[in-house]
C-alpha cells in the first residue's frame, strides 16, 4: 500500500485555501442525513462534535469521564499559539509555521504545519467570542507571553488554567448542541472497537462503565480524538484515565500507526517521590520564563540552597545555550536535566532534581508580580511537596507528557482506513519529533473548529451515506469479540492486580524506550515485554463481573492494549537509527551530547501497519518532501 | 503511618449501602489522599475483597472528577485544595477516616463513592454558553475588555464543576456553581445578548434537577477548592431580578 498523503499542489501559503474550494461540499438540507461518531470530548473532539453539529450533521459523541469537560486537556497550563503578531514583534504565520517545523527538527509535514499556522488565528477570535477569559493588558486587548523556544511573544493565557478555559468553552459549544438535541452524548462510555464494513470504517462498540452493556452505534464517518499515549511510561503527567485502546484498536483493524517513539518528556514536573506514585505533575512551562535553573557545580553538595553561593552554581541552560537560556526546546532541557543529575549533581532526597529557582525574579520584579504570573502553580507546588517555592527553590525533573506520534492521518486527517478520521493529540501530523510549547491546545482546536469540518463534508459528499446499520454482521462479530475479551480478563483467576502490571511495563519504557534510547536496550526491552504481556495473560486477576461498574476490569482492557503497543513503540524507536527532536538515539550524538540527525536516510513517516500480536509490524515511508524549507540544524546556543 | 478507614460501600443505585472499616497501612505522608486509596486498593485485591470504587482521572486538581467527603467535609481539611491534591501529611499515624461521596439528591450514588453529576451538564446545556457558532467571529482585539472585568470574570470561570459546594450545603443547593458560570458572562460583553435568558433557564434547571436554595450559609465557598466567592452568588441574585424586572 502506498501511503499518500494527499497534499493539494500550488504554493504552500495557497494550498488550504485551493483545498476548500476544490472539496465538495454537502448541500445544507442533506447534512442532517449525515451521521459522525465522535470519540473524546476534550479540544479536538469537544470542538469537532459541537461544529459538525453547528453544521447540521448528526453527531454521537462519546467519552469516559462522567462529563465531557473533564478531558484531559483541561490540565494544560501555559498556554496557546496563535500568528497573531499584536505584539508587533516580528510573528507571522510563515515564522509560526517555520518554528513549528524547525522545534520538530524536520520530521513534520511542511503543508498541515502551514495550514495550522494559518488557522491559528482564527481559534484565538473564536475562543474569545465564546467568553473565554484571556488575560488582558490595562487597556484592555489581550496580553501575550513568550514561551518554551519562541522569540516572539505569540502565546495567549489564561492565569495557568489556559487549558481548563479553552476547553470550557468547547464544552459549552458541545453542551449547547447537546440541549438542542443536535449532539447526542455519551458520557462514562468506552471504546472497545472500530467496526470496519467493506474496508470503510462504519462505527465503534462501547461499554457502558456503569452498567457493563456492550453495544454498537453506526455512522457515515468515525473520528477519534481520544488523546496520546504518553501513560505506556505509567508514570506521566497525564490523566490517569488516558490510554491507547482507541487508537490501538483502531490500528489492529487497518490504520497504520505513525511515529509511535516520538514521545515528549516535559522538563518542568515536580519530582517522583515514592514508589507508590500515580502520576507526576508538570509545572507550566511558563515558569521557565522568571525561573532559573540550576544544580551545584559540584557532584555531591548536600547543603540546602540558599547556602550555595552564586560562583558555585550551575545555571547549565545558560551556560551551554546562551541565546535562549532557560527557554531552550524541551527535549534539550529535559536531557540537560538528566546528564546534570546522571553526572551526580542532582538535588533534594532523591537526587533526582533539579533546581528552578526565582529568587532573581523576586528581586527584580516583587513577590506580587511572580504571584500573579504564576500563583496558583506555586500554591499547587506547595500543597504537593510541602515547601513553599517563594522562599526554596522549587525541584523538578523530567516526565512523560506527551505524544507526538499517533495514528497516521493524510492532508484531511483521515487514516489509512477510509471513514477514519483522527483528530488533536491521536494523530501524528503537525509536531513532528518534538512539539513547541503551547502548540498542542492550537492543535487540537485547530482540528477540531477549523478543518474536519470541511474534510468531512468532501468525504461524505464524495462517498456517500449508506443504510449500514448495526445489524450488520460486523458489528455482530466485533460485539461478541469484546464480550470474549472481557469474559477472559474475568477467567484468568491470577494473582496481580492491572495496575501492577502497568507499573513494570511503565519501568521498561522508561528505563528502554524513554529520555534516551540506544539498540541494546530497544532490544533488551522488545523481550521483556513479549514476556511480561505473557504473565499478564495468565496471572492477572481482576474481582468482580462485567455487568457492573469496575474499575480493575477497566484498567485490565488499557494495560492489555498497552502491552501490545509499546512493543510497536519500541520497534520504531530501534528502527530510527537516528536522533531527532525528542528520540534521542544515544549512538547519534554531537560532541556536545546534542542530537544528530540523518536527513539521507530518515527524512520520512514511519507509519507501521499491524501483522497480528507479537509479531514486526509492517514499515512504510511516506517520504517527508520540504519544498519551502531548508534542512538546518537546529541550534540554541 | 497506619490509618482506620470508615468507607461508604455500596454496589448500585439501587443497593442501600452502608459503611465498612479498614485498615490502612504503611501509609507514606507524601502519598496524595488518592494514593493512600490505591494502596488500600491493592491491600483489599489481595484479600480478594472488590476495591473501593471512587472516581478519579487528572489528580492534579483541575478535572473536577474527584470526589470524597473526608471526615464530613468535601475535599477534606485542606482549604482550596481538591482531594487528589490533599497529601497524607496533614493527618497522624493512628488517625479514623471517615470516606464518603458526595450526598445529595441530585447526585444518585452509582457505587461506592461514586455518584452521578449529569444533572450539572443538563444546567449547563440549558444556558451555559455563548450561542455562537464557529467561525465568523470578529478580531479578538475588535473589542477592549477592562483588565478587571476579564479578571473578575476569569474568578468565576475557575470552577472545576465537582459539586463540592453541593455537598457541603444543607440544602444541596448548587448556586455557587450556577452562579459561577452566569456571573463569567455577566461580566463579559460576549455574554451581554443572552444575559437575561441565560440566568433565568439555568436556575430554572437547577430547581428542576434537585437542588436547594441558598440560605447563605456560605459552606460551599469553604469547601470550594478553587476557593470560588459567594458574592457570585449575591451577582447571580441580582442578574435574575434584572431579568425578572427588566422589559426587553
Amino acid at each position: 500500500m502506498k501511503l499518500d498523503p494527499k497534499i493539494p499542489s500550488g504554493p504552500l501559503a495557497e494550498k488550504w485555501d485551493s483545498h476548500k474550494f476544490n472539496m465538495k461540499l454537502v448541500n445544507p438540507a442533506n447534512k442532517r442525513k449525515y451521521k459522525a461518531i465522535v470519540v473524546g470530548s476534550g479540544l479536538a473532539g469537544g470542538s469537532a462534535a459541537a461544529t459538525l453539529a453547528e453544521l447540521g450533521y448528526q453527531v454521537s459523541c462519546f467519552c469516559y469521564q462522567d462529563s465531557p469537560r473533564r478531558a484531559h486537556s483541561i490540565a494544560a497550563q501555559g498556554g496557546i499559539n496563535a500568528a497573531k503578531n499584536y505584539q508587533n514583534d516580528g510573528d507571522s504565520v510563515y515564522r509560526l509555521f517555520y518554528d513549528t517545523i524547525k522545534g520538530g527538527d524536520f520530521r513534520s509535514r511542511e503543508a498541515n504545519t502551514y495550514r495550522l499556522a494559518q488557522v491559528s488565528t482564527n481559534i484565538i477570535d473564536q475562543c474569545v467570542a465564546q467568553g473565554v477569559p484571556f488575560a488582558r493588558e490595562y487597556g484592555g486587548l489581550l496580553a501575550n507571553r513568550s514561551f518554551g523556544g519562541a522569540q516572539v511573544s505569540r502565546t495567549f493565557y489564561a492565569r495557568g488554567q489556559t487549558g481548563q478555559q479553552l476547553l470550557l468553552g468547547a464544552y459549552s459549544a458541545l453542551t449547547r448542541q447537546i440541549g438542542i438535541g443536535a449532539v447526542k452524548m455519551f458520557p462514562r462510555t468506552e471504546m472497545l472497537d472500530l467496526v470496519v464494513v467493506d474496508g470503510r470504517a462504519r462505527g465503534i462498540v462501547v461499554r457502558d462503565m456503569i452498567s457493563g452493556e456492550i453495544s454498537s452505534h453506526a455512522a457515515d464517518a468515525v473520528i477519534l480524538a481520544t488523546g496520546g499515549y504518553g501513560n505506556v511510561f505509567y508514570l506521566s503527567t497525564n490523566a490517569t484515565g488516558c490510554n491507547v485502546t482507541a487508537t490501538y484498536r483502531a490500528h489492529k483493524k487497518g490504520a497504520f500507526f505513525a511515529n509511535p517513539c516520538y514521545t515528549q518528556i516535559h522538563p518542568t514536573c515536580i519530582p517522583q517521590s515514592g514508589d507508590y506514585q500515580s502520576k507526576l505533575t508538570l509545572m507550566s512551562e511558563s515558569l521557565r520564563n522568571d525561573g532559573r535553573i540550576w544544580v551545584p557545580k559540584k557532584k555531591g553538595d548536600d547543603r540546602p540552597p540558599h547556602q550555595i553561593p552564586e560562583d558555585e552554581r550551575d545555571y547549565y541552560l545558560e551556560r551551554k545555550y546562551p541565546s535562549f537560556g532557560n527557554l531552550a526546546p524541551r527535549d534539550i532541557s529535559s536531557r540537560s536535566a538528566k546528564e546534570a543529575c546522571d553526572d551526580g549533581r542532582g538535588v533534594g532526597p532523591t537526587k533526582v532534581g533539579v533546581y528552578l529557582d526565582f529568587s532573581d525574579a523576586i528581586n527584580r520584579l516583587g513577590k506580587d508580580v511572580i504571584a500573579d504570573r504564576y500563583g496558583n502553580l506555586f500554591d499547587m507546588y506547595e500543597r504537593i511537596t510541602g515547601e513553599n517555592p517563594y522562599e526554596t527553590p522549587m525541584r523538578i525533573y523530567p516526565a512523560s507528557h506527551y505524544t507526538m506520534g499517533g495514528l497516521w492521518v493524510d492532508y484531511n486527517l483521515e487514516s489509512t482506513v477510509p471513514g477514519l478520521f483522527v483528530l488533536g493529540e491521536a494523530n501524528f501530523s503537525d509536531h513532528g519529533a518534538n512539539r513547541l510549547g503551547a502548540s498542542a491546545l492550537m492543535q487540537g482546536l485547530a482540528d477540531g473548529y477549523f478543518v474536519i469540518p470541511y474534510t468531512i463534508g468532501n468525504f461524505y459528499a464524495r462517498s456517500g451515506n449508506s443504510d449500514v446499520t448495526t445489524d450488520h454482521p460486523e458489528f455482530k462479530k466485533a460485539e461478541a469479540e469484546v464480550t470474549e475479551r472481557t469474559k477472559k480478563f474475568l477467567s484468568i483467576g491470577g494473582k496481580r492486580t492491572p495496575d501492577s502490571f502497568h507499573r513494570e511495563l511503565g519501568k521498561i519504557m522508561w528505563e528502554y524506550c524513554g529520555m534516551a534510547r540506544n539498540e541494546a536496550g530497544l532490544k533488551k526491552a522488545l523481550e521483556q515485554i513479549p514476556k511480561l504481556r505473557e504473565d499478564f495473560w495468565s496471572d492477572l486477576k481482576i474481582l468482580g463481573s462485567g455487568e457492573e461498574l469496575n474499575q480493575m476490569l477497566e484498567q485490565a482492557g488499557r494495560v492489555a492494549d498497552f502491552l501490545e503497543f509499546a512493543e510497536m513503540m519500541c520497534y520504531d524507536a530501534l528502527d530510527r537509527d537516528e536522533s531527532c527532536g525528542a528520540h534521542f538515539r544515544e549512538e547519534h550524538q554531537t560532541k556536545e551530547g546534542e542530537a544528530k540527525r540523518n536527513d539521507d536516510n530518515y527524512a520520512y513517516v514511519a507509519a507501521w501497519e499491524h501483522t497480528g500480536v507479537g509479531s514486526k509490524p509492517n514499515l512504510h515511508k511516506e517520504p517527508l518532501v520540504f519544498e519551502n524549507v531548508e534542512f538546518a540544524t537546529r541550534s540554541y546556543k | 503511618m497506619n490509618l482506620t478507614l470508615h468507607v461508604w460501600r455500596q454496589k448500585n443505585a439501587n443497593d442501600k449501602g452502608k459503611m465498612e472499616t479498614y485498615q490502612a497501612k504503611d501509609i507514606s505522608d507524601h502519598m496524595s489522599f488518592l494514593e493512600m486509596l490505591d494502596v488500600v486498593n491493592e491491600q483489599l485485591a489481595d484479600k480478594d475483597i472488590d476495591p473501593i470504587a471512587f472516581d478519579h482521572d487528572c489528580r492534579e486538581g483541575i478535572c473536577g472528577m474527584c470526589s470524597l467527603v473526608v471526615n464530613g467535609t468535601p475535599h477534606g481539611p485542606e482549604r482550596g485544595t481538591t482531594v487528589c491534591q490533599l497529601h497524607m501529611r496533614h493527618f497522624k499515624d493512628g488517625d479514623t477516616i471517615y470516606i464518603e461521596p458526595w450526598r445529595a439528591r441530585a447526585f444518585p450514588v452509582q457505587r461506592d463513592l461514586i455518584v452521578d453529576r449529569s444533572a450539572f451538564d443538563r444546567i449547563m446545556a440549558a444556558g451555559g454558553f455563548v450561542s455562537v457558532n464557529t467561525g465568523g467571529t470578529p478580531d479578538a482585539n475588535a473589542l477592549p475588555i477592562p483588565k478587571k472585568d476579564a479578571d473578575t470574570a476569569m474568578d468565576a470561570a475557575a470552577c472545576i464543576g465537582c459539586g463540592a459546594c453541593v455537598a457541603a450545603c444543607k440544602n444541596a443547593s448548587a448556586m455557587l456553581f450556577v452562579s459561577a458560570k452566569v456571573s463569567q458572562f455577566a461580566y463579559l460583553p460576549q455574554g451581554q445578548a443572552e444575559r437575561k435568558a441565560r440566568v433565568s433557564n439555568m436556575l430554572a434547571q437547577m430547581q428542576k434537577e434537585g437542588f436547594g436554595n441558598c440560605t447563605n450559609f456560605y459552606e460551599c465557598e469553604a469547601a470550594c477548592p478553587k476557593e470560588i466567592s459567594v458574592k457570585f452568588i449575591a451577582k447571580m441574585n441580582r442578574e435574575f431580578m434584572r431579568a425578572k424586572v427588566l422589559k426587553d
